[in-house]
């Protein structure tokens, strides 16, 4: 057979092609030629920053419900979750003077518990994703009301928000630094360990998954929690953010998310997609949010558009796929 | 009814059709009369399942005509081919799961009585519907659950209640057993003198010769032979297939060595699956396990490879028990399944071949849990080689011809070096060529030292490969033949024991 000896080579357009996600990478860039030639502020590098600082939380929400939706799920609980771990952080740091070293730990301890606790009722149990999520956003959203009365924190550390603020080397804050790597680890991890390849068997096929030998439901355990558990650090980069923590925040946050990561080319049916479609999906919306802004659109009509972008990235995906 | 037997009621001419620059099909010409049997036989890919799509609306035709009971006939839809009275019943079970039979049976074109579907007459005309077919379930009962014979009977019920004048029958007994095939075999018979037309599509050339009156061969997207009667040697019909002379399809059985390497205790699944059940499988012994469907024989491996629960009973490997908790626990001690529905168990259609090898062999593509691209590459490669699947690594599983999709499933596997290798139903819905193929694969593996059980409902090919046959009945153990003492007469008198 010639077939198996021809040594395949690694294609140079599979590199770029951000793991089937070339058609909204392309429209990322159309994006951005033509928000530089409508407005003078667009193209320059302070707004390019402050597009990475506006994205930060969102970013890595969505690399969170990546892996959820790669194996054939839904995380709907994201933002209350971050609202949780952000009531916690204060809880901790400022009510009870525990330091920072071991407040931020604490949130994520917490935020990892409430995924751990929906994983669990998923793949144990037997419960829907999307029911045992609702319930969770419920839950987290109450605790986190619960811990003030409804009332927000102040009175973080000097040094906690300027890590949002302050630009090292001129260019770069903690939190995108963070969120950058939150990326990279993603990728390398979803592209290189075996845990990673595993998310598409068990997105892909379940049950080919199991009889490959594949722990499907712990890994379906795991994924929830690393999803719960970045909704939890993204909490805590927005904390830093706004220098301040209230109970009623994070709102609708996961629906951008899956905006960002259907918009990135993850099929909601799980099983194929990626890290590098979801980071595509993230810059569109926020270099969306950011162009509408200096072009002065309205809010309400910024929503609008979104959803239009939505529909088109998906039904361009569905218009590529050959029908069988 | 035209019963005119001289004027075709289907007749198609010319018929081309190609996705893109791939022609699948070159002008077939094709006559169907009423009240016959035609086997439309072919490799998997030769076309015929473009051919019945084309003729049940689910595909056009590029170019050519066709022409239904004298007029033409241009179905853009199957909705219109049912209506003009082309039933298709497809190969995949196309049944919604959680629905009742009845409610599966009349989906679309519900009996409606005062602007609301009448219920008590659906279930009447579902419950006549089902008797035709000697079925005797109740309509109200939800499909989820049958066994694959009823579901597939069920379609049949379907077809028949659209009144068809036409069926398309796309390997309808790929899950039967033999007491169900012989059913639906009368059932044909009855549509025959009834006057229905009928294209019946199987690989199992032996059932043809009983059912058909005659024969068209395709070979990629041609019509290469027709033949006026069935009663031909089978010889002579795989030949025409795959357009070579066939060497004698079992390769011939080794004596397996004396040490036990699988021992089985009686072992007992969920309630009403299978229990007692005890055997030996020696080292480079290929054992087979018969029976009718709904024995047990598919509930009975998977236990064994850790897939389904076992309530009582142990499993035993080089004497030791192993008796496995989950799929990872066997396919850890050397105990591998290539389950029986390969589209929903054995390869995700959506991923690479290279990716479906990897799933199952982590441990070879890279090392403490990272993988290399390059690994993967070339191990993937290597296996698709030596296993000789036709394809490339980068390519979708969903793309290949069945065959090679199987070929992938065993190629996960093997490449494991596993001791026990567990096979279900290896054959069903590949052709002819790539089945053989998988015979010298299970042979090899044999003359290896693994210890080799297959499960099939094909009784010439567990007589075939076999060195023993377990053969079970109703979840009970019914029998253990040597080859020398196995035959159809033995093995169908202890499956019906």
């Amino acid at each position: 057979m010639k077939n198996g000896d021809a040594k395949e080579k690694l294609r140079l357009s599979e590199l770029f092609s951000f793991g089937g996600a070339t058609g909204p990478l392309i429209g990322l860039l159309l994006l951005c030629v033509f928000l530089s030639i409508a407005t003078d502020s667009f193209l320059s590098v302070r707004n390019f920053l402050n597009i990475m600082d506006q994205i930060t939380v969102l970013g890595i929400i969505a690399v969170g419900m990546t892996f959820v939706i790669l194996i054939g799920g839904i995380d709907l609980s994201v933002g209350s979750v971050l609202a949780l771990s952000m009531m916690v952080l204060g809880y901790l740091n400022v009510h009870v003077d525990v330091p920072m070293g071991l407040a931020i730990p604490g949130a994520l301890l917490i935020s990892a518990l409430t995924g751990t606790i929906a994983g669990v009722l998923i793949a144990y149990f037997k419960v829907p994703p999307f029911i045992a999520t609702l319930a969770m956003m419920s839950i987290a959203r109450g605790l986190a009301n619960m811990i003030t009365n409804g009332s927000q924190i102040i009175g973080f550390p000097a040094w906690f928000n300027m890590a949002a603020i302050i630009r090292y080397g001129g260019y770069i804050t903690i939190t995108v630094a963070i969120m950058l790597a939150v990326f990279l680890l993603a990728w390398l991890f979803q592209r290189y360990r075996q845990g990673g390849r595993m998310l598409y068997a068990v997105g892909g096929n379940p049950e080919v998954a199991r009889l490959a030998g594949i722990h499907v439901k712990r890994v379906t355990v795991l994924v929830y929690a690393a999803c719960a558990t970045l909704a939890g650090l993204a909490g805590v980069l927005l904390a830093a953010r706004l220098d301040a923590v209230q109970p009623s925040i994070g709102v609708a946050y996961e629906l951008d998310a899956i905006a960002a990561v259907v918009i990135g080319g993850t099929s909601l049916s799980g099983g194929t997609g990626g890290i590098g479609g979801t980071l595509v999906g993230v810059l569109i919306i926020g270099v969306l949010r950011n162009g509408l802004n200096l072009l002065s659109v309205s809010p309400f009509v910024q929503s609008v558009i979104i959803g239009l972008v939505i529909v088109v990235a998906v039904a361009a995906e569905t218009f590529k796929r050959p029908a069988r | 009814m035209t019963k005119h037997a001289n004027q075709p009621i289907l007749t198609l001419r010319n018929i081309h059709k190609s996705y893109g620059p791939i022609k699948v099909l070159h002008g077939i010409d094709f006559d169907l009369y009423a009240g016959e049997v035609v086997a439309l036989l072919g490799e998997n890919g030769a076309g015929k399942s473009t051919l019945s799509n084309i003729i049940s609306g689910a595909v056009q035709p590029s170019k050519g005509e066709m022409a239904w009971q004298g007029a033409p006939y241009k179905p853009a839809h199957p909705r219109e081919a049912i209506d003009a009275g082309v039933g298709m019943i497809h190969q995949e079970l196309m049944l919604l799961p959680h629905l009742s039979i009845a409610e599966n049976i009349f989906v679309g074109r519900y009996p409606m009585k005062a602007g609301a579907v009448d219920r008590r007459e659906m279930e009447r005309r579902a419950k006549q519907g089902l008797l035709r077919l000697g079925l005797d379930i109740s309509p109200r009962r939800v499909v989820e659950g049958l066994s694959t014979a009823s579901q597939q009977l069920i379609e049949i019920a379907k077809a028949l209640t659209l009144n068809a004048k036409m069926l398309i029958l796309d390997e309808p007994t790929a899950a039967l057993g033999g007491e169900e095939t012989k059913l639906l075999f009368k059932q044909i018979a009855r549509l025959k003198a009834e006057g229905v037309g009928i294209i019946y599509i199987s690989h199992r050339l032996e059932e043809i010769r009983q059912i058909a009156d005659r024969i068209v061969v395709m070979r990629d997207g041609a019509k290469v032979q027709e033949f006026d009667t069935a009663d031909l040697p089978v010889r002579t019909i795989v030949e025409s297939m795959v357009g070579r002379s066939m060497e004698q399809m079992f390769p011939p059985l080794a004596v397996p060595e004396d040490k036990t390497v699988l021992e089985v205790r009686d072992l007992a699944g969920t309630t009403r699956t299978f229990s007692g059940v005890s055997f030996t499988v020696r080292k480079g012994e290929i054992f087979g396990i018969s029976g009718l469907v709904g024995a047990g024989r598919t509930e009975l491996i998977r236990a064994i490879a850790g897939a389904d629960p076992i309530t009582h009973g142990s499993i035993l490997l080089n004497g030791e028990d192993i008796t496995p908790r989950s799929p990872g626990d066997a396919i850890r001690k050397g105990i591998v399944l290539v389950p029986e529905d390969r589209k929903l168990q054995g390869v995700i259609l959506d991923h690479s071949i290279q990716e479906n090898i990897a799933y199952s062999n982590f441990d070879s593509v890279g090392w403490g849990g990272w993988i290399s691209s390059r690994r993967l590459r070339d191990f993937a490669a290597e296996n698709i080689r030596k296993f000789g699947v036709k394809g490339r690594g980068r390519q979708k599983a969903g793309q290949m011809s069945g065959g090679n999709q199987q070929k992938v499933v065993i190629a996960k596997w093997l490449a494991r070096k596993p001791r026990v290798v567990l096979l279900d139903e290896p054959t069903r819905g590949i052709d002819v060529g790539a089945r053989s193929s998988i015979y010298e694969i299970i042979h090899e593996l044999a003359a290896e030292g693994v210890a080799v059980v297959v499960v099939s409902s094909d009784l010439e090919e567990v007589l075939g490969v076999s060195n023993r046959v377990l053969v079970m009945a109703a979840g009970r153990q019914t029998g253990i033949l040597d080859h020398t003492k196995a035959n159809d007469v033995s093995v169908m008198e202890l499956a019906t024991a």
